[in-house]
């Protein structure tokens, strides 16, 4: 039974939000889907929201950062937010990193930055 | 298979009897979605905390994507176990026929990955649980065994 996945365009941004027993290859179909969109609609960053994930292990922590390169390589910086504490916790315990990956707290702390280093939106020009 | 009967008597043995003792075949991604609902099927019954539930899935997934990877199928057994001290501890064992390790200090190492990946589940397994055994006969196949101690 697949998964949908809600993709939310704000602006030049899109935020998308894990739902929690997403399966490996839903999350290859949508990976796919959001580095063409990119291209298609000129996407400037995209926030990764897993606050719905009570488990990431080194494979997800592999797809994620490997998805951000893929959208780096785009144009587009992607930002995960909403890893939960005792998500981030045992991924610090089981040895994980998500070095490169800007991670923020949630959505709306990612959009702030988004506009900061894209010069858009109603934060433009603020330090 | 009977085999798995006997681990769960071998961990018996050495650590304490094993209750609700449930068996998952592990051949693809789908099967850890299985995995993931067994630990929460015993996490009330052992009354784990979210933090001690997420340690032992993550450790869990890990062995469990190291038997799709490695061995193409296998066995996890999810257990309680109750030590003769009064504690009680949730169970995992994993258990495979794939090829085995042949180099199992390498393999604890963090970082080394035989086929291009992170290199932590067995490393990470370790440290996310308290009791960690692993034995692999290369040829034959790799066991192990972790038990996360619960208060």
């Amino acid at each position: 039974m697949p998964t949908q996945t809600p993709i939310l365009k704000q602006g030049d941004y899109l935020i998308v939000s894990l739902q929690d027993a997403v399966s490996d290859t839903d999350l290859a179909a949508l990976w796919r889907t959001l580095v063409e969109r990119v291209g298609q609609q000129r996407i400037r960053g995209v926030v990764i929201d897993v606050s719905a994930l009570d488990v990431i292990d080194s494979f997800a922590c592999r797809t994620l950062t490997q998805v951000a390169q893929a959208l780096g390589l785009r144009g587009a910086e992607a930002i995960i937010v909403g890893i939960q504490p005792d998500v981030a916790f045992s991924m610090v315990q089981l040895g994980l990193s998500v070095r490169d990956v800007r991670t923020m707290l949630d959505p709306e702390e990612a959009v702030e930055y988004l506009d900061r280093v894209t010069r858009h939106g109603p934060h433009a020009g603020r330090a | 298979m009977a085999l798995m009967e006997t681990l769960a008597d071998l961990v018996a043995a050495r650590y304490g009897p094993v209750a609700d003792a449930v068996r998952i075949p592990v051949r693809e991604d789908a099967d850890l979605a299985v995995v993931r609902h067994g630990i929460g099927g015993l996490a009330p019954r052992l009354g784990l905390s979210a933090l001690q539930r997420v340690a032992i899935t993550t450790a869990a997934l890990e062995l469990a994507r190291n038997i799709v990877v490695h061995a193409g199928f296998g066995e996890l057994l999810l257990g309680i176990v109750d030590a003769p001290s009064g504690g009680r501890g949730l169970l995992v064992v994993a258990r495979d026929e794939g090829p085995g390790i042949r180099d199992l200090t390498l393999a604890m190492r963090d970082g080394y990955s035989s086929v291009g990946s992170l290199g932590l589940g067995l490393p990470g397994a370790r440290r996310l649980m308290d009791v960690f055994e692993i034995e692999s006969v290369v040829g034959r196949g790799t066991t192990v065994v972790c038990i996360k101690w619960i208060g």
